[in-house]
């Protein structure tokens, strides 16, 4: 989910005279730090996160910089181009621009490009390109004409296409738009003409680029307020040839058609946008990020001072000119995780129960939708903005709530959270409800008498958060041994951190059972089979004969002799679960079901004590005689633990604790059947491989009747 | 349509070898497969996955390695310790060098394709430079202590990984100097293995170097620190794929995938996906995956696993669209990318490739005696006979079974590339790539006597096709450089070896013939060229049949007509007059209408076509999964009727039944078929391979545990 962070604006003193703004903002060799030139003389370099300039270097009284410094990421050396002509190459160190490295050249330069991994670019205003390196070793050099008479460069863009430098520009002659597409591997040149798809002539106001596996994805933001996508091949087909582009109707009316500056266009991802510009004819200029695949403005940004129409974007930052001061607007997108690729997925729950958080707005993507009549949309769309402004004042209501977890009472915040909840959801509903429990957690802290625990409850239950969202719920949640609150997390977090798993199954174990008593959990998963009835019990005898598990058998074991002599007792303790209601519940629901992966959860199972890991081995023992009571090999009730996930975890607490457990007396009996069931196993798989071996010589014999000879005269009739 | 009597024959024991190697072409899109006996197959993906040319293998010339370089020259090194390179027009071996480093397991062209390094026995790995009509040896990287098994070029051609035994060298490319040296743990599972053989690395540009193993590990390095990024174990036998970053040399994810070795890895173009094999037959298909939706962090994450080997995957390959495959098994197997292919076309499917798109079968009609070709011999057969008759799906009673006339063994290490029995059976005639041999057959009533056609002329060294006219007196030899000669043979020998005037600046070669029966035309074609028609008497070309897209895949002249029946690669069959120079009304009829799409969908080539002696009308032709006879006299087939009817119509009214009626023929009971041919007007043979009996002939494969032990 995009989401526009407070901007601030970069410099405290006006930008220099320019009245267009800054010429260029670009990145620096190192993380964080920009370069920024003025319209008139001067270039500062700053750092963005600390919002101060680390240098500043000016051409001469009567010079101009005509072309915004680059960074040549080689070499970590700046490069500007004033009065057209001349170039300037200089570092850190360097104080006087006049002093720098100094090369005049032949012919105007429109642009310098410069970007990571590979050596800049010169563009002439004349369409030509030179690589840096090239050029200086003879500056003078001829420059040859690329574009015709007036034509005129009006954007460019240099990147990277599969490691391959590739660099793109658009040129205008008398209302018409050209494509230039210059790739450096190949040396070739194509030219595409730009067909617009409007009726009305337009002028395309802003462009943008992006590259995808076959395309780049040329965007462009008209006079009208559409915005229009053009795909280019990078491969194209005839390459010589003068190619048309024709441009498709991406998004309509982002910005007002009547708008004549101010207005430009960026692309954030594959799905998102920014437009800077005014909405509708009268209102402010706003910063907007629209998402393109459904059609849906997902934030803006009033900006009450005017801006002049430029926007860079990069890394999570966009820049922009606001009033006289360059502001600087980080720009996030919602993380979510992949815990489901690495390790054990977590069982997937009813999707009927789960409510998915909204990503996609519909009732704002209907006012874009692919419709037909022109006049129609757009009043939909001046209405739904209308609705937006109204809304706006609205936005406070997650900050007032958190204003309100930092002072009022625990019930108070009951109340004020219950009315939030109650309210629509909006798209970053599930932020806003992780910063809500990261204010109650921060206050719980503070306070140490303090603890909001309905609320808390309330907001896990909302089913949108997940572990990152809130990290620090669980670990709260265990130093209060607040069984209730875990279970909870644990059913609901999909990306639970193996450690915390395991904190959480140290606590079910060691908590007391009086102190269970007392809790409120979540008990309907269990309640189906806790009671086992004495046919239940018969049902098992005969299901472990089936499973290949027969207390009864006897294999000249002397341990086995000793189970046997109290065959009864084996099976009264198999059947009946070892521990109560409420702790099963806590472990079946809840930590069973986690995600984890193996490697990371090995370690921290060997922290449990032994008497703890015999109680829950005893559990899963007991657990997987039910589960081979019956023949599909599952247990009742709603989300049963899978026999897999069983016995998953019965291997990895043997695999972590065995040299302990083997140790207690009490565990004995508990292995001695697991050792026995394992050994019956084994003798079962035997069995089946044997049977699989002579079920293949039959296959094969059958198959030697089918093709015994080698040669055969048949009938064949076609018909 | 009539019933015949059907030689059913399976006593044809051919064992396709093993695949050894595979190279993808990403320009022509071109697949080179080597195989254990040293055979290069080439296949053209785009044109149906049609093997398109072939290498005949060689005894001492076991292929190690196979890559493209650039202007698509294909190299091959093997354990004789020489580089091969190959002549792609002329189908022969253009040269082979001996890099003097021992035997060669591992070779890769740079990126540019303007370099070729291979890694020896004795751990030197050396740099030779193409050029234009050889290669040349420039340098000798760092001598390593043991042999290199793999190597990758850094895309950028700055570096080079190689792997050895239980350590990865980085090398510098343009020094030669060993950079880094990342060390593979030996243990498994906490069972020290004795070695760790790293069968395969890949470079990536970002200085990722991922490693595949022996001790089942996919390990993903960073090599700038030498560091292990990641590690996948694969497979149960034998193969870890290991990432490492180059640049530090640190391994960075290790995915244990596997206990068996994992044999090979081939990383996609865009480097955001690989693929590894393992000894267990189980191809994994690794993809560069966001760690989270909207971060930019990328993670190699183990997506799909895909089992359609019953052996070792000894070579994988990645093409843009589709992962291959191919091992011990002899099949060669293309699994497209669903989410790659744009089109879900029957392109879209699975493929596996287990027999050669061309005819190891030929057959003396009138002596009902079948000839079989294998690598190093020839075995000739007589067809038994029955005087029984039955209905439908009967088995007759055989009065005579079978006979195995002669083993012919050639002499020397090269493999056979062509065969031929004339009409008559009185002659055999095979080449190899060096020695041309032709065989007088007396028979005298059970007893056969052979004897060697001594003194054969210069030119016939070798041939590439063999063919003999239908009443065996003269023989037509295809061979390198596109020449073309006619023999005519006599009792005890031959005279007047001639040539057909060439087509002037033609250096491709044919590969496939067909005489008319009158003995007047020849029809000639390549590997993409159109097909010729030659007139016999004239020694002259007489016409050109129009090029098609497709590579031909079978060709045959009808009696009488003289129509030319040709089949492409695309599964279009054409019909052309050769006195009318001109496509007949028939085909035009075709054409128009368009196959049936069932028929487009098949996906083996026609390999070959017959004719039936007494009814004109009818073209026999045959691919590995069914055969045909096409009846032209009936309507052809549109894509509402059904096309494979095995059903006899029973009680169908005769109106139905002649509704239903359609030109093609089908059956599709005897299969995998390498040959199908009309003996006489009843009797068909078909000579039969069932897998089976291919699976029988190869080693076991590693036996997998089951039922959860």
């Amino acid at each position: 989910m995009a989401d526009l962070e407070e901007g601030f604006a970069l410099t405290a003193v006006p930008l220099g005279s320019g009245p267009d703004g800054p010429l260029g903002v670009e990145q620096s060799d190192k993380t964080d730090q920009f370069l920024v030139t003025d319209s008139g003389r001067t270039v500062i370099l700053y750092k963005v996160s600390d919002q101060k300039p680390l240098g500043s270097w000016s051409v001469k009284q009567g010079q101009i910089i005509t072309c915004p410094a680059v960074c040549n990421f080689q070499t970590g050396e700046y490069i500007i181009v004033h009065d057209n002509k001349v170039l300037r190459i200089w570092n850190n160190e360097d104080v006087n621009l006049d002093k720098v490295f100094k090369a005049t050249l032949s012919a105007e330069v429109y642009r310098i490009h410069s970007i990571q991994g590979t050596e800049p670019l010169v563009l002439f205003k004349e369409g030509a390109v030179r690589g840096l390196e090239a050029l200086l070793a003879e500056p003078q050099q001829k420059i040859e004409t690329v574009i015709s008479d007036e034509e005129v460069i009006k954007w460019t863009k240099f990147f990277m296409v599969f490691r391959h430098p590739v660099l793109i520009f658009i040129t205008e002659k008398h209302g018409n738009y050209f494509v230039y597409v210059q790739k450096f591997n190949s040396r070739i040149l194509s030219k595409y003409t730009l067909l617009l798809g409007q009726e009305e002539k337009c002028v395309i106001q802003s462009f943008s680029t992006s590259v995808g596996r076959k395309f780049i994805s040329l965007m462009s933001l008209s006079s009208d307020g559409c915005v229009y996508e053009t795909l280019i091949p990078i491969h194209p087909s005839e390459p010589e040839k003068n190619q048309r582009l024709v441009q498709s109707q991406l998004l309509k009316s982002v910005v007002s058609g009547s708008a004549r500056n101010g207005v430009a266009l960026a692309i954030l991802d594959q799905d998102h946008i920014a437009v800077l510009g005014a909405p509708l004819p009268a209102s402010k200029e706003c910063l907007s990020v629209w998402n393109t695949k459904f059609q849906t403005l997902q934030t803006s940004k009033e900006l009450p001072q005017g801006t002049s129409g430029q926007l860079w974007y990069y890394g999570e930052n966009l820049f922009m000119l606001h009033g006289k001061f360059l502001t600087v607007v980080p720009f996030k997108c919602e993380v979510s995780s992949l815990a489901g690729a690495l390790g054990k997925l977590k069982h997937s729950q009813d999707p009927g129960i789960h409510a998915t958080p909204h990503f996609v707005n519909w009732e704002t993507s209907q006012g874009c939708g692919l419709g037909s009549q022109n006049s129609e949309q757009s009043k939909r769309i001046l209405r739904r903005r209308k609705v937006e402004v109204s809304v706006q004042p609205e936005v406070p209501a997650s900050t007032q709530l958190l204003a309100t977890i930092q002072k009022d009472s625990e019930k108070h915040i009951e109340v004020e959270l219950r009315k939030f909840l109650a309210t629509k959801r909006t798209p970053d509903f599930h932020t806003i409800i992780g910063d809500v429990i990261i204010g109650l957690l921060g206050r719980c802290k503070a306070e140490p008498s303090f603890y909001p625990r309905n609320c808390l409850m309330q907001l896990v239950q909302t089913h949108v958060l997940s572990y990152s969202l809130c990290p620090g719920l669980m670990e709260f949640a265990l130093e209060k041994t607040d069984v209730q609150i875990l279970q909870l997390c644990l059913q609901q977090f999909p990306d639970i951190p193996e450690s915390v798993t395991c904190a959480c199954l140290k606590v079910f174990l060691s908590i007391g059972d009086d102190t269970l008593q007392d809790t409120d959990i979540n008990m309907e998963s269990v309640s189906d089979y806790m009671d086992p009835v004495q046919d239940g019990e018969m049902e098992g005898q005969t299901a472990f004969l089936q499973n290949g598990f027969s207390p009864e058998e006897d294999n000249c074991d002397s341990c086995a002799q000793k189970l046997k002599e109290k065959p009864q007792a084996t099976a009264d303790e198999s059947t009946s679960c070892p521990v109560t209601t409420k702790r099963a519940a806590l472990f079946r629901n809840a930590v069973l079901h986690s995600a984890y992966s193996e490697t990371f959860l090995l370690p921290h199972l060997k922290d449990i004590p032994a008497q703890h890991s015999t109680l829950f081995l005893q559990y899963l023992y007991f657990l997987y005689l039910k589960c081979s009571e019956n023949a599909t090999m599952t247990l009742p009730g709603t989300h049963p633990p899978t026999l897999s996930q069983i016995m998953d975890w019965i291997c990895l607490l043997l695999d972590a604790n065995f040299t302990v457990v083997v140790m207690i007396p009490e565990a004995k009996r508990l292995l001695l059947s697991l050792y026995k069931f394992v050994k019956s196993q084994i003798s079962i798989c035997s069995e089946l491989n044997k049977i699989e071996v002579s079920f293949r010589e039959l296959q094969k014999l059958n198959q030697e009747k089918n093709n015994r000879e080698l040669y055969s005269i048949e009938v064949l009739e076609l018909f | 349509m009539g019933e015949f009597n059907v030689h059913r024959v399976r006593f044809f024991n051919y064992v396709p070898s093993g695949i050894r190697c595979v190279a993808y072409n990403n320009q022509s899109n071109r697949l080179a497969v080597s195989r254990t006996d040293g055979t290069v197959e080439i296949y053209n993906l785009s044109a149906n996955y049609f093997q398109e040319k072939f290498f005949p293998g060689h005894e001492s010339r076991a292929t190690e390695a196979l890559c493209w370089a650039k202007g698509q020259r294909l190299f091959s090194a093997g354990l004789n310790g020489e580089i091969i390179e190959y002549d792609l027009q002329a189908l022969t071996i253009k040269y082979a060098v001996d890099a003097f480093g021992g035997p060669i397991w591992s070779m890769a062209a740079s990126p540019s394709g303007s370099q070729l390094l291979v890694g020896c026995e004795d751990g030197s790995v050396k740099l030779f430079q193409i050029t234009p009509d050889k290669i040349q040896f420039e340098r000798n990287f760092d001598r390593q202590k043991s042999r290199i098994l793999s190597l990758s070029w850094h895309p950028a051609g700055t570096h080079v990984a190689a792997g050895s035994i239980d350590y990865i060298s980085v090398f510098d490319s343009k020094s030669g100097s060993a950079i880094g040296k990342m060390l593979v743990d030996r243990q498994y599972m906490g069972v020290s293995k004795r070695k760790c053989i790293i069968w395969g690395v890949a470079f990536l540009s970002d200085g990722t170097v991922i490693s595949v193993d022996s001790a089942g590990k996919v390990q993903i390095w960073d090599s700038a620190t030498g560091t292990l990024m990641k590690n996948h174990l694969v497979s149960n036998a034998d193969v870890k794929v290991q990432i490492w970053d180059s640049a530090t040399g640190t391994l960075m994810k290790n995915h244990l995938v596997s206990n068996a070795d994992v044999q090979s890895i081939a990383v996609s173009p865009q480097e955001d996906s690989f693929v590894v094999g393992t000894a267990e037959g189980t191809v994994f298909h690794f993809q560069l995956v966001s760690v989270t939706s909207s971060s930019s962090e990328k993670q190699w994450v183990r997506t799909k696993p895909f089992q359609h080997h019953t052996h070792g995957v000894r070579a994988v390959a990645h093409s843009p669209t589709a992962l291959i495959s191919g091992g011990t098994d002899t099949h060669l197997v293309i699994r497209p990318l669903m989410e790659k292919v744009e089109v879900k076309n029957y392109d879209a499917a699975l493929r596996k490739i287990t027999f050669p798109h061309r005819r190891l079968v030929s057959c003396a009609k009138k002596k009902q005696l079948l000839l079989f070709q294998f690598a190093h011999h020839l075995e000739l057969w007589r067809l038994g006979s029955t005087v029984a008759t039955g209905k439908n799906g009967d088995t007759l009673p055989l009065s005579k079974n079978a006979d195995h006339l002669l083993h012919l063994k050639t002499k020397g290490p090269e493999n056979i590339i062509c065969s031929c029995i004339s009409p008559c059976g009185g002659w055999i005639a095979c080449s190899t790539a060096s020695r041309f041999f032709l065989y007088r057959l007396n028979y005298e009533h059970d007893n056969i006597s052979l004897q060697r056609v001594s003194k054969m002329p210069v030119f016939l060294r070798s041939a590439l096709q063999i063919l003999f006219s239908e009443d065996s007196t003269k023989l037509f030899v295809a061979s390198n450089q596109g020449s073309l000669r006619v023999i005519r043979l006599q009792e005890g020998g031959f005279t007047h070896p001639r040539a057909f005037q060439p087509q002037s600046g033609t250096v491709q070669s044919m590969c496939l013939l067909a005489v008319s029966p009158d003995g007047n035309w020849l029809a000639a074609s390549g590997s993409s060229a159109g097909v010729h028609v030659y007139n016999v008497k004239q020694l002259k070309l007489h016409c050109t049949v129009p090029a098609y897209n497709f590579p031909v895949t079978a060709l045959a002249i009808a009696p009488n007509t003289n129509n030319l029946v040709i089949a492409h690669s695309d599964q279009q069959v054409f019909e052309y007059s050769i006195p009318d120079k001109q496509y007949t009304e028939w085909s035009r009829t075709v054409q128009k209408q368009g196959f049936h799409h069932l028929w487009l969908q098949r996906d083996t080539p026609i390999t070959h076509i017959s004719f039936h002696p007494k009814r004109p009308m009818h073209i026999l032709l045959h691919d590995t999964y069914m055969f045909c006879l096409i009846d032209k006299s009936l309507p052809l087939p549109n894509d509402k009727t059904l096309l494979y009817n095995p059903l006899p119509p029973t009680n169908e009214s005769d109106v139905i039944r002649r509704r239903t009626a359609h030109a093609f023929k089908i059956s599709k009971k005897y299969k995998p078929l390498l040959f199908v041919d009309l003996l006489d007007e009843k009797t068909l043979v078909a000579v039969e391979r069932p897998l089976d009996d291919i699976v029988a002939q190869l080693p076991p494969p590693i036996k997998k545990k089951k039922f959860g032990t």
